[in-house]
């Protein structure tokens, strides 16, 4: 962007101060009761120094400046927002837009955070950088930004996902990263980023850790929030300009949940926007074959923060499913916690299933192949259009395309490539 | 006085250091941890630092999560960790015991019930490693109406300008982590560690006990030389791993081999010199 997305904003729609739901995390990093740090001591000074660190940066004007150029000329920002006409008039109801988010460099909204991140490293001095990935979007992203940067990039990931996701690992590699398969636990995501804050502990003089999501300890909910919030200031812009008022209804799919606050957090004030994110079902909530931590989950501690997770009754952690290794994590950013227990969103869920049909839906109706995470929020859109009036507004996030899927879309549609 | 205090005060009329030797609550199952834990006083343990299983324990190592899942495995759970404590002092009231483990299963339990709980089985400190001083205030207030001893990490990170926070509410000892990184990965230097403990010590009267990299009787020898206690985990619970069979079961002299090591170790931190 050219300029700060917020001057654009149409300033009756934006409200701050006592009575906002923006002004969060408090000083200890709490939403509510969620979030904080909760890190070993040997990491505590680290995370306080990228706390400092992000607070200078956002006080700088000369960050802004170049994270608005990469922004624009490298990531490609703004995405458009397009009025999906094909898939409004099939489903008979509300008009449909997406946020483009999948036309960003490296075909997802990860890139958003990782631009954001790497600037913050090189100003506090880190000459290394380490990442957790699972489908691997987040790894690219981050392999990427240290390519551009020239950093060395370590990514780890779960050695399941590593078998799973052969074109991420390679891209990667290719991008010059090192990926380092986790064998650990059951080999996935939440195994990874055990991983990744464990190399993070052995290496803290000149190590970043670029967080993927809007999880992990503080600073981290809140600055990865920030970081992805450019995809909700410009969606506002862009739909005031189409349609001259806002969304009536504003959805995402849910894993850490990144994209979601992203789109979410710049309407978190416009008490007439209805915001609904959209967890992964897996099998169904009722198996024990989801990723669906505010539906079926309770609050705890993980990865440095309190939330809402999946777990047994004697607090260990279950392990996620679901189609979308991008969701397929059993814990939720502390930001969502609060907002689903304030009711300020709603959180639905989408099965594998749900996601597939959506999937090839969008794929036929709008010649535009998304990801599996988006396909669950357009499942949700499915169920709710149809039976809406066509004055009503759904902004969408379709956050990242599919070309990673059609391996994993191929094997459940039978379909040997 | 605590059972804690009472034994370091005892150790320090003795003149020498007090050996902590770690294991894993139902690693790798009920009866084997039992023999371990019951043998350790005997084989020499001043006090005993057991490990309670996390499915995702960050701040350890391989050896160290190995164990965990293999305890889980085999049924452990915190309760499970208690019930150990509470049959150990039907045999024994004088060893403290201390519990190591992360935040979540405690919050599971319910922190009160858990501190509750934790007191009457008779558990002596609890270190929690996922908690560090700034969210401590969801538990110490618990800890503390029950007796129990909230052991603070200390870590070569903790500048002199965040000690006393970290310091201020410890109770019992101060466990200094002797290296930037996970449990049974790397040793500090004698000399890291003759620069390090003074800057702590200059802020506590409580005992230090140094961890992570004590491996070897030397190693344990020395780090009573500069601290008050020397703690080992990770070189256990390998000699541990390396008496199971293919399918993880234990052989019949597993107990006997740890405890033959923590006679060793023992024999190293009582022949060293006590610290100025």
């Amino acid at each position: 962007m050219s300029t700060s997305a917020a001057t654009r904003v149409p300033p009756s729609a934006t409200v701050h101060g006592a009575n906002s739901l923006r002004t969060g995390p408090d000083s200890r990093g709490k939403f509510g009761g969620f979030g904080g740090r909760f890190v070993a001591e040997t990491l505590m000074p680290l995370v306080l120094e990228v706390e400092q660190a992000y607070e200078a940066a956002k006080a700088d004007p000369s960050f802004r400046v170049e994270l608005d150029m990469l922004l624009k000329d490298y990531v490609g920002r703004p995405s458009p927002l397009w009025y999906a006409d094909r898939l409004t008039r099939h489903f008979g109801g509300a008009k449909i837009y997406f946020k483009r988010d999948e036309l960003n460099h490296t075909g997802a909204h990860k890139i958003n955070s990782c631009v954001g991140q790497i600037l913050l490293a090189r100003r506090m001095g880190k000459t290394r950088i380490i990442a957790e990935t699972g489908a691997g979007q987040h790894g690219v992203a981050t392999a990427t930004v240290c390519a551009l940067f020239g950093l060395p990039c370590t990514v780890y990931m779960g050695a399941t996902d590593v078998a799973r996701q052969a074109p991420n690992v390679f891209r990667m590699k290719l991008l010059g990263a090192e990926v380092k398969p986790v064998t650990s636990g059951a080999a996935t995501l939440k195994d990874a980023m055990n991983e990744a804050l464990r190399d993070w502990v052995a290496n803290v003089t000149d190590t970043y850790y670029i967080i993927g999501t809007v999880a992990g300890p503080h600073p981290y909910p809140m600055m990865v929030r920030d970081f992805q919030s450019v995809i909700g200031e410009e969606a506002k812009v862009q739909l005031h300009e189409a349609e001259g008022r806002l969304p009536d209804i504003a959805i995402a799919a849910i894993g850490g949940g990144s994209n979601a606050m992203g789109l979410f957090h710049p309407f978190l004030d416009d008490p007439s926007v209805r915001l609904i994110g959209v967890e992964a079902a897996g099998h169904g909530l009722d198996t024990h074959q989801h990723a669906a931590s505010l539906s079926r989950g309770r609050p705890g501690v993980l990865h440095g923060n309190r939330t809402y997770l999946l777990q047994d009754a004697d607090g260990q952690i279950e392990e996620a499913h679901s189609i979308s290794a991008g969701l397929d994590y059993p814990g939720i950013g502390p930001e969502h916690s609060w907002l689903h227990e304030i009711k300020r969103v709603e959180y639905a869920a989408a099965t594998d299933t749900e996601a597939l049909e959506a999937f090839q839906l969008c794929c036929r109706q709008e010649g535009i192949i998304p990801a599996l995470e988006p396909s669950h929020a357009l499942a949700h859109v499915a169920k709710i259009a149809p039976a809406l009036s066509k004055e009503t507004l759904i902004l969408m996030n379709l956050c990242g395309r599919g070309d990673k899927d059609i391996f994993t879309v191929a094997e459940h549609l039978g379909v040997k490539l | 006085m605590s059972r804690i205090a009472a034994r370091f005060a005892a150790l320090k009329a003795e003149g020498r250091g007090a050996l902590i030797p770690f294991l894993e609550a139902w690693d790798p199952d009920a009866a084997t941890s039992m023999a371990i834990l019951r043998g350790m006083p005997g084989a020499g343990a001043d006090l005993i630092e057991i490990g309670c299983p996390f499915t995702d324990p960050m701040a350890d190592g391989p050896i160290i999560q190995r164990a965990s899942q293999r305890a889980l495995k085999a049924g452990g759970t915190l309760a499970k960790a208690l019930a150990m404590v509470r049959e150990f002092r039907g045999e024994d009231t004088q060893t403290p015991v201390i519990l190591m483990g992360y935040l979540n299963p405690i919050l599971s339990y319910g922190t009160e019930r858990f501190c509750v709980d934790a007191a009457a089985a008779g558990v002596d400190g609890l270190i929690v490693v996922d908690l560090p001083t700034e969210e401590a205030d969801m538990l110490v207030p618990f800890a503390t109406a029950n007796g129990l001893d909230i052991i603070r990490l200390v870590a070569p990170t903790t500048d002199e300008q965040r000690l006393p926070l970290v310091l201020n509410g410890s109770s019992g000892f101060v466990y200094y982590v002797s290296i930037t990184g996970i449990t049974g990965t790397r040793s500090a230097s004698l000399s890291d560690l003759q620069s390090a403990l003074p800057k702590v010590r200059a802020h506590t009267d409580l005992p230090i006990a140094i961890g992570f990299g004590v491996r070897t009787p030397a190693q344990a020898a020395e780090a009573v030389q500069v601290a008050d206690a020397a703690v080992v985990a990770s070189a256990l619970i390998e000699t541990l791993a390396a008496s199971l069979d293919a399918d993880g079961r234990p052989a019949p002299d597993s107990a006997q081999r740890v405890l033959a090591q923590v006679r060793g170790l023992a024999d190293a931190v009582r022949a060293a010199r006590v610290a100025a």
